[in-house]
């Protein structure tokens, strides 16, 4: 096979992802209960972010894959940004008229 | 050098093409040869173009007169919706994707087949049952929320079978998911050596760009129609305003996949007459790059738009500047298209075949339906056309006039190709002239009735309208003929028509060195490649020369 | 003009029965499942966008029902599917690493214990569901915000906030059950998987179904790393 087919990972670095994200999860639930004000989604969604880019990197081998599949998720999140950002700035703006 | 030798000598019939290679119902139903699934496809789409063409007759027919005599405004409201639903949902989305593109990318690419034969076979079947609903709620009786399903009308009020036809369109849907997904693998992953993204031909640009929005687009209209069906089926109150949900969201997300949606169905007919022009201008494409970034362009652009559609359902006017801002700017790509089109048109050795009749009538018709569409872009004059004819109009202009009239150019230069034999020339050539000609009486005088005023969807309207209607109605059976026509000669080349040979234009691409038909995998031996597509006038100095 | 552009390149067959006609090599074949798979992935992406964008408008519009509506979902049972979906995904990473060494038997294992815990999953999903229900929280049905709250010694919510904690709960179901319903039917998947794996159907060389099968669980888990946030911790701390 050539690079980038078979790249076998070891279980520690599995292990140790597995850990990293049962930390999160204790701690976003953690964050939640505190009152942060604005800023408490904020915590909570980069938490979600982190603990989804560790699944992409490492879970899903993203990291060993070719640059090729980076760039199609890449690009979903892309399009996914267009529909939330551009559907808000039709809410957002609606009350500047009053 | 073998074009010439070929046309001296009778030709014949190849001895082992994908037609051939194996008999019986199931060597189709289980196939999993593109080609072969291409050609159901044809049949099937063919089938649900007519339905819908029936539709279109009795609204024509409807509106000859200004009563409301012919039909019940409840019936109208039928008509025309499942005008809408069949045409859209039904023919032009998955059209030249699943027909030409399904047949001819995996040869253009020089493989043997798409990358997911079996996924492609089942996009067929989940097709037909989408259909299937679509015509289970056609039967018990229609449904007439608009091909639009506006909430809360389509979840509130109507009493009509919109269940039925909003699953067909979401099993429909994941069809169309399916051929975008092998349409891009096999674009990236199965192309033969040589073949560089920049030798490929813009037919297979135009699609991976369709195909692009079909992967990242369809899936949000598959979650807007759940939500819809959720909340008739059990009142959940997403875009129920009396529980505090909002019909404008509905609308922003039905346009995140619709509006796109209009790009899926014209940028695979861009690529078809991205080929057609070249070969029969006899001329190199002028801008290569510029047509396939283009595309790409469109098809980015394509997302940002949308609620171009919604300006007077109550958006904000900051956001509506935006989206008129940005509609204008899907313009550039689309005239970068048709001014390279126009420049490889000059200077050209023009020869008029019927499908360069329909490419050069796709051009100026479609050039017409993209102005209007900028009229539409445009804030001020949208809110005083806006659901009027004037949009219906516009609509046609790009879908019948662009779309329609870009399939019928394909299928008749891939036509021998498909089937090896050549369609017959003169009723051919007629054939165009009569679409022409019954498409433009048909839809221009709607730009004058919109403009006036004419509101869309009724039954009924004043009596000063009815001269242009008349005129409408009398170019709609201009139009069917025109449309009937290819039916019957296509029909009849099958078993009369001339043997093709492979290469009846004397036209550059790989699909042309193979076998007309081609055999199961496309290729004898896999091709290489070594030259930039469209290398018409190298070729024709070495024609000459053997000639 | 064909003979001058095209040469024979002889296709490398090597009448391997797993490599198909289409494919010139294995990992052409290979590597085109994954990136078609990833492709796959990319729409799912945008399926479940839908409802996070709807999501974001309507907790923008009526942040103290989200608040109100989320804080009576049960944490407890959230916090724990979240830990045993992870704990499914690293059972699921761990099978993928078996079938590239070959083991068929950790294979087997493996993937039985992803089964085990998304079944797990999906028994605490349906405990949630029930609890819902008696709450009369399922939108459409007998939905009353209020109904058993004043027995519970909670705050009762004025009316209008009341309705709208209808479309925080419309979204919860619509999202939770999207997501229910992809690990129902990577559980289906997963039996077959089982099933095949044992008879040793995924060699090292050819164990592909299982590595893209993986992608889908953890696509899976991680759509719900982002529901756990967004339905059960919207605001837990006592002011607000």
């Amino acid at each position: 096979m050539s690079a980038g087919g078979d790249h076998i990972v070891s279980p520690k670095i599995y292990v140790t992802i597995w850990l990293i994200l049962l930390a999160f999860t204790g701690i976003t639930v953690a964050a939640a209960y505190q009152n942060f004000g604005i800023f408490n989604p904020i915590i909570a969604l980069t938490i979600a972010c982190t603990k989804a880019t560790l699944v992409i990197l490492f879970f899903m081998h993203v990291k060993y894959s070719p640059k090729m599949i980076a760039l199609v998720i890449g690009c979903g999140l892309f399009f996914l940004s267009i529909l939330m950002v551009l559907t808000c700035a039709d809410y957002l703006s609606r009350a500047w008229i009053m | 050098m073998s074009t010439a030798t070929q046309t001296s000598l009778a030709l014949e019939m190849p001895s082992d093409t994908y037609l051939n290679s194996s008999y019986g119902v199931k060597s189709w139903f289980l196939t999993g040869d593109h080609k072969r699934i291409a050609v159901m496809y044809i049949v099937s789409i063919s089938l649900m173009f007519l339905l819908g063409g029936v539709f279109a007759t009795l609204v024509r027919l409807e509106l000859l007169t200004p009563a409301g005599d012919l039909f019940q405004s409840d019936t109208y409201n039928k008509l025309f919706t499942m005008h809408g639903v069949v045409m859209i949902f039904g023919f032009l989305v998955p059209s030249i994707p699943v027909t030409i593109g399904n047949f001819l990318i995996p040869i253009m690419v020089g493989a043997r087949d798409l990358a997911f034969p079996k996924i492609n076979l089942a996009s067929w079947y989940i097709y037909i049952i989408g259909m299937i609903f679509m015509l289970a709620a056609i039967i018990s009786g229609g449904v007439d929320t608009g091909w639009t399903f506006y909430t809360p009308l389509s979840t509130q009020y109507l009493t009509t079978h919109v269940m039925f036809t909003a699953i067909g369109i979401l099993i429909a849907g994941f069809s169309s998911i399916f051929t975008g997904l092998n349409f891009i693998v096999t674009v990236h992953r199965m192309r033969a050596p040589g073949m560089t993204w920049f030798r490929l031909p813009l037919f297979v640009w135009s699609n991976y760009a369709a195909s692009i929005i079909m992967v990242l687009g369809t899936p949000v209209l598959a979650i807007t129609l759940i939500l819809v069906a959720l909340e008739r089926g059990l009142h959940i109150g997403i875009f129920n305003p009396a529980l505090g949900g909002d019909p404008v969201l509905f609308q922003h997300m039905f346009w995140f996949y619709s509006h796109p949606a209009v790009y899926i169905m014209i940028l695979p007919g861009f690529g078809v007459i991205s080929e057609i022009i070249p070969c029969f201008a006899r001329k190199r494409i002028f801008g290569y790059s510029a047509i396939a970034f283009s595309s790409i362009a469109i098809a980015v652009f394509g997302f940002l738009v949308w609620a171009h559609h919604m300006f007077i359902a109550g958006i904000s006017t900051y956001s509506a500047l935006i989206f008129s801002f940005v509609t204008f700017l899907v313009a550039i790509p689309s005239a970068i298209k048709v001014f390279n089109w126009t420049a490889t048109l000059y200077k050209g050795s023009i020869h008029f075949d019927t499908p360069m009749l329909y490419a050069l009538a796709f051009i100026g018709l479609f050039t017409i339906g993209g102005l209007t569409g900028l009229f539409l872009g445009a804030i001020g004059v949208d809110m005083h056309v806006t659901a009027t004819y004037f949009v219906v109009a516009h609509f046609h202009y790009v879908m019948v006039g662009g779309m329609l009239v870009a399939y019928l150019a394909g299928m008749h230069f891939w036509w021998p190709k498909m089937t090896g034999r050549m369609y017959p020339e003169a009723p051919a050539k007629l054939s165009a002239l009569i679409v022409f000609i019954g498409f433009n009486l048909t839809f221009f005088p709607q730009f004058i009735l919109g403009y006036m005023g004419m509101p869309r969807r009724y039954h009924s309207y004043p009596p000063e309208f009815q001269v242009l209607n008349v005129l409408s109605t009398a170019g709609a059976s201009v139009l069917a003929v025109g449309l009937l026509m290819p039916m019957f000669y296509m029909l009849w080349s099958l078993k009369y028509g001339e043997i093709a040979g492979n290469n009846p234009y004397r036209a550059t691409g790989l699909e042309w060195q193979t076998t007309s038909p081609p055999p199961t995998h496309n290729f004898h031996e896999t091709p290489i490649v070594t030259q930039e597509a469209y290398d018409y006038e190298s070729q024709t100095e070495e024609v000459e020369v053997v000639g | 003009m064909s003979d001058s552009q095209t040469t024979t390149l002889q296709a490398h067959h090597h009448h391997d029965p797993s490599l198909l006609v289409q494919f010139d090599t294995a990992y052409q074949q290979k590597d085109a499942s994954q990136f078609g798979m990833w492709v796959f992935l990319i729409t799912e992406i945008m399926f479940f966008g839908g409802l996070f964008g709807a999501y974001l408008i309507y907790r923008n519009l009526y942040n103290p029902a989200f608040v109100a509506a989320s804080t009576s979902i049960a944490i407890k049972w959230g916090a724990i599917n979240t830990a045993v979906l992870i704990c499914s995904s690293l059972t699921m990473a761990m099978g993928v690493h078996s079938a590239a060494l070959g083991a068929r038997k950790l294979l087997v294992f493996w993937l039985g214990a992803t089964l085990v815990l998304g079944s797990v999953f999906l028994g605490i999903k349906g405990i949630e569901y029930y609890d819902k229900y008696t709450e009369h929280h399922i939108p459409g049905a007998n939905f009353d915000f209020n109904y058993d709250r004043a027995e519970k010694g909670e705050k009762l919510v004025p009316a209008d906030v009341a309705t709208q904690t209808s479309i925080f709960f419309a979204l919860y179901f619509a999202m939770t059950g999207m997501h229910a319903l992809h690990m129902i039917i990577g559980a289906g998947i997963l039996v077959f998987l089982i099933w095949r794996a044992y008879h040793g159907a995924y060699p090292p060389h050819h164990y592909t179904m299982v590595e893209n099968f993986g992608l889908y669980w953890h696509f899976v888990d991680i759509i719900w790393i982002f529901l756990f946030p967004l339905l059960y911790l919207v605001s837990r701390s006592p002011v607000h």
